[in-house]
């Protein structure tokens, strides 16, 4: 699975065990509006870890902290690399 | 609060039943014979009105030196057998040390206290007792993580203020799986003491089965440890061996599962839980089998035990409670009113209380906090979970999340689908917990680190 398919079937799961609804994940959507909330976007973050191996918010002090799905999904994907 | 002065250990076992011993795996003790004997080699005059650290490496030999020093000794500094070394230098310069009991070769690390003694685990004949001094002052070390332990001073009347008066026994043999020389076993030990029952200890690095085994052999009625020590008894094949008709823990909080699991697991014996720190002493003991205790018990004065609650963390004024801290830096035991904050917090459900964790304990989720023994207590409920262990993981978005280990009971036919059980504890916890309080990974681990004190080991 790629690594935005990782992270859109962990996005979709996280909502389902937090009861929310997801907006269309479109790149330029705010992360903030996807449906989670911080805490959900903070065990999307922790569950990605165990998956890719990769936490590129707290492995790098320069990272800028994600403000879209797209720069969200850059952000592991540049980690991956 | 005055204290009325206890009769000194020597003085309870003067009537000791011939049938009253201390077992270890190498001995085997008749208490009575300290009536006319000394396990201190004739040299116990030499200690009186010291104050003495007693400094053995089994729990026989500081028993036997705990008899023979109270009502002696000006002090008894009683070591547990975790302390780090490093910290020896300070406990025996603040406690002012000036005598050591070691049941071995003297360490290098006592090579400034003037008077060494050896006690052995055998009593030899000797009539002859020193004159009862002054009360002796009883220092217990507190068991907290990191830093030199805080000593807190207690009188033996205090210590033994929660052990109902009885009558000897010749029918009641204890045991504990603490070790005699923490708060909580030396409870255990006074009530043998007092009641002129038998006791059984272990010995250091005794294999659980070992100890199971000799429990049964020495027909062990009255059986106390904390739930993390009854969760590891539990999972050894030779818990059928032994029947007790009492079954104590405390130390920790005893959630439902723990309780229930005792029940089924010894359907003839009574279950207590009951509530003790070092500083607190003994606040109360619940024996109606649920976990918590009943909202009534902050009514009033019981059995001299006052209780409050004050920003959500149980308060104590007893006459069991320390009277304070050896050295003043580590701050006032009391408060102005005499009561002891124990840092154990509280929530009320219906008509009980229960423990949800610790003051300091507590995990911050971005802003909301956890303690992590409620989410335990939830996790603890699947009847296929042994014990479980809740931890923080780090978050850059949170701060903090909330990650669970736990460990299996032993499959007993087909083992379950680990994911499985996964999902099955994951709603257990999304039924039973707000958002934030549901572990975000649980990983399968074969065994959980207990601490030398009995708890359950928290990383930080």
């Amino acid at each position: 699975m790629s690594i935005r398919l990782t992270i859109m079937d962990q996005m979709a799961q996280v909502a389902r065990e937090h009861g929310k609804a997801l907006a269309p994940l479109e790149d330029d959507l705010a992360l903030l509006d996807s449906g989670l909330d911080s805490l959900g976007i903070a065990v999307l973050v922790a569950r990605l870890e165990d998956r890719l191996g990769v936490d590129p918010f707290t492995t790098s002090d320069d990272v800028q902290f994600p403000v879209t799905i797209g720069d969200f999904v850059r952000a592991y994907e540049n980690g991956a690399r | 609060m005055a204290r009325a002065k206890a009769l000194s250990l020597r003085h309870h076992i003067e009537n000791a039943p011939a049938s009253q011993f201390f077992y270890d795996r190498a001995t085997t003790i008749r208490v009575g014979d300290l009536n006319q004997g000394t396990s201190l080699n004739g040299r116990l005059a030499e200690l009186a009105g010291r104050s003495v650290l007693i400094a053995t490496t089994s729990q026989l030999t500081s028993g036997l030196a705990l008899i023979e020093l109270d009502g002696v000794a000006r002090r008894i500094a009683i070591l547990p057998p975790d302390v780090d070394p490093a910290h020896l230098g300070a406990l025996i310069a603040n406690a002012e040390i000036d005598a050591v009991v070691v049941d071995g070769e003297s360490s290098a690390l006592f090579s400034n206290v003037p008077l060494v003694v050896t006690c052995t685990p055998q009593i030899i004949p000797d009539e002859r007792v020193p004159a009862a001094g002054p009360e002796t002052e009883w220092v217990l070390l507190t068991s907290g993580t990191t830093g030199v332990p805080k000593m807190v001073v207690h009188s033996l009347a205090g210590l033994v203020t929660a052990i109902p008066p009885q009558k000897f026994s010749e029918t009641v043999v204890w045991a504990t799986f603490y070790d005699i020389r923490r708060y909580g076993g030396l409870q255990i030990f006074l009530r043998a003491v007092l009641g002129g029952a038998s006791l059984i200890l272990s010995s250091a690095g005794e294999p659980i089965d070992n100890h199971l085994g000799r429990l049964e052999q020495h027909g062990v009625t009255h059986l106390s440890g904390t739930p993390s020590h009854w969760r590891r008894a539990l999972m050894s094949p030779d818990i059928g061996k032994i029947s007790p008709g009492y079954v104590r823990l405390s130390g920790e909080i005893a959630d439902q599962a723990i309780l229930d699991n005792l029940r089924v697991a010894f359907p003839n014996s009574s279950v207590g839980h009951a509530y003790a720190s070092t500083e607190a002493g003994v606040a109360f003991a619940v024996n109606d089998g649920l976990a918590g205790f009943p909202a009534a018990y902050f009514e009033g004065v019981r059995d001299g035990v006052e209780m409050k609650v004050v920003d959500g963390s149980l308060h104590i004024r007893s006459p069991g409670t320390a009277s304070r801290y050896v050295t003043a830096q580590s701050g006032p035991l009391l408060d102005a009113d005499r009561f002891v904050d124990t840092g154990d917090m509280l929530e009320q459900r219906g008509d009980r209380y229960f423990f949800v964790g610790r003051k300091g304990g507590i995990i911050n989720i971005g802003g909301l906090k956890v303690h992590p023994e409620e989410v335990e207590a939830v996790i603890n409920r699947h009847p296929l979970v042994r014990m479980s262990l809740v931890r923080s993981r780090q978050s850059p978005i949170t701060g903090a999340i909330v990650v669970a280990e736990v460990v299996l009971k032993p499959a007993s036919q087909q083992p379950p689908q680990e994911s499985e059980v996964r999902d099955d504890i994951l709603k257990l916890c999304r039924d039973a917990l707000p958002r934030h309080k549901v572990p975000v990974s649980i990983s399968f681990v074969p065994a959980l680190a207990v601490a030398a004190t009995g708890k359950l080991a928290r990383r930080g």
